[in-house]
């Protein structure tokens, strides 16, 4: 099965695989948040709403929360996140992915960009 | 505060900069017939020896407690308080209005607030504390909301032996958040909850239970039976304490409690009719500590590695995380906890032990000396610590006016919780036996 890696305009990238798509935070905004020292993970088995916050990013500058561009239920999070928040500096686009969700209906992905996009989205910022 | 008049010439001008003629133009959206349209109706203006006077005659009218002697509990407790508290605590350092919003500067007043935090932890055997919030009452509202979003379930299990007041502060708290209640009735002839009680709840849908210890009938709660109950259930287990009893019972920590609540007063608060009180709030676990209410002190090192204070683990308040904040509470009680805190430090910890045995000893005292009356009895059979109920059929706040009389403060009838003829003693350290003998014989005369 193919994956196909997108990212918002929030700067979280989204990896879509078949119906369950993983979520995390691009390296443009764990720079721009600082050390990560807590991350409030939701629960397994939560639903979501697209574009609702399901969790959030704790640095030592603020507190962002993490928004969905889909909706869906929550299959799997990063546990390693609640004792090892670094990881979301360290490796925010592999170690430290932060939930799974399983989307409700078809997985759109038309109005999110693809990696050269969203490095030219970037620039702009 | 610095008292700076305004000058009719400054008067004019601020006049003339907003663009009106008189200062009664800025009252035009106030329809005409609801403005005052005479002086208002006040005496004429008093010199100082006369205002000395005047309040000094108001203030005689006042029955205190330099004046009486007094049985009466029920939530605020005539302690003996040292006198080292007003000097320390009416130091400028400390005495502001407000709770420190600039933690860099205020390194003495954050210190002072983690020694609470220490204390508390103490006392309760919890791993954190928060800076304090209102009252008793108030922090186990908010323990119960905090235990509906650690939790995310919305039923909130309530004794009935719960002081009716702070059932009411918890109801008023949940009605708005669409949080059930349930209640586990008290056992009429024990006093306590009896575990049979659990049976009617259902548990599977419980975010906490709450027991308080000692409950409002001064009775010792079978702990155990609820901190089992919670466990096995997944509800967080909420104890409300009175802290005094901590000088002698296990702490909350070896008994199973995930929240820890309680009120100040009775640790070197004055009674002040009711207030300015402090409530302590304490919780178990690092997980449960990112879902605590109110302010947070933390000690930490500079840049020099010198210790220092900060206000921490911010991002639970509203100033940061807005409407997902934990609690709307962003304030703390300081000069009240400061107050338990220089309290606990001045008794230490045989001093304390000594205030717990005491207060035990003298109240039984008295409730064996009551029971001595003819018609008195005790109700309940569970044991009792500080605070106990006597059962009489007499009209108690006839007698309390008449034990007024002879320069007593009697106990707190019950008849207006639903049970008359029931009347709440409390008996502190601060009672002598002399006191305690004289009063039970002026009771005895004015009852048989």
């Amino acid at each position: 099965m193919s994956e196909q890696l997108r990212f918002t305009k929030e700067h979280e990238w989204i990896l879509v695989k078949g119906d369950v798509v993983r979520i995390g935070i691009s390296d443009y905004a764990q720079s721009e948040l600082g050390d990560i020292v807590f991350v409030d993970l939701p629960d397994v088995g939560d639903h979501v709403e697209e574009g609702e916050g399901f969790a959030a990013l704790e640095s030592v500058k603020a507190v962002s929360d993490v928004y969905s561009p889909v909706g869906g239920e929550i299959t799997a999070i990063n546990e390693e996140l609640e004792d090892s928040p670094e990881l979301v500096n360290e490796s925010p686009m592999d170690r430290g992915w932060i939930v799974e969700i399983k989307v409700d209906g078809v997985v759109q992905v038309d109005d999110l960009m693809n990696k050269e996009e969203y490095e030219a989205f970037l620039k702009e910022v | 505060m610095r008292y700076l008049s305004i000058t009719q010439e400054e008067r004019e001008e601020m006049l003339r900069s907003l663009g009106i003629d008189k200062i009664e133009d800025l009252f035009t959206a106030i329809p005409e017939r609801m403005r005052l349209d005479e002086d208002l109706d006040l005496p004429p203006p008093l010199t100082e020896a006369e205002l000395v006077r005047h309040f000094s005659e108001l203030a005689a009218k006042n029955k205190d407690l330099k004046s009486s002697v007094s049985f009466l509990g029920g939530g605020a407790y005539d302690h003996l308080v040292p006198s080292i508290i007003k000097h320390i605590v009416g130091r400028g350092e400390f005495l502001t209005a407000y709770t420190p919003y600039q933690p860099e500067i205020t390194q003495g007043v954050l210190q002072s607030i983690f020694e609470y935090q220490t204390m508390i932890c103490e006392l309760t055997g919890m791993e954190a504390s928060n800076a304090s919030m209102y009252d008793g009452a108030s922090a186990l509202a908010e323990a119960a909301l905090m235990a509906c979003a650690a939790t995310r379930r919305e039923l909130v299990v309530l004794p009935e032996s719960l002081h009716p007041e702070w059932r009411d502060v918890v109801q008023l708290y949940l009605e708005s958040q669409d949080v059930n209640i349930a209640y586990l009735p008290y056992d009429e002839a024990t006093g306590v909850v009896d575990a049979k009680a659990f049976e009617a709840i259902s548990w599977s849908e419980a975010a906490c239970v709450v027991v308080q210890q000692p409950n409002f009938f001064g009775l010792l709660e079978n702990v155990a039976a609820f901190s089992q109950v919670a466990k096995e259930s997944g509800a967080l287990l909420v104890m409300a304490v009175d802290p005094v009893s901590l000088s002698l019972l296990k702490s909350p920590g070896e008994l199973g409690a995930d929240i820890v609540v309680g009120d100040g007063q009775s640790l070197g608060n004055a009674m002040g009719f009711g207030g300015p009180s402090v409530g302590f709030f304490a919780t178990s676990s690092t997980k449960l500590i990112r879902r605590m209410p109110g302010r947070v002190v933390g000690e930490t090192v500079d840049t020099d590695g010198t210790r220092g204070f900060v206000l921490t683990l911010q991002t639970r308040e509203q100033h940061i995380r807005r409407e997902k904040a934990t609690s709307n509470i962003c304030s703390n009680q300081a000069l009240n906890a400061l107050i338990t805190t220089i309290y606990l430090s001045v008794l230490g910890k045989e001093g304390f032990k000594d205030l717990g045995s005491q207060c035990l000893q003298k109240a039984n005292y008295m409730k064996q000396r009551l029971l001595e009356i003819d018609g008195l009895t005790s109700p309940f059979s569970a044991p009792s610590f500080r605070e106990f109920v006597i059962h009489g059929a007499v009209n108690w706040e006839e007698v309390n006016a008449r034990l007024l009389e002879h320069g007593f403060v009697g106990g707190l009838p019950l008849a207006r919780f639903g049970l008359p003829e029931y009347v709440l003693f409390s008996v502190t350290e601060a009672r002598t036996k002399e006191e305690i003998d004289s009063f039970v014989n002026t009771l005895r005369g004015l009852i048989s």
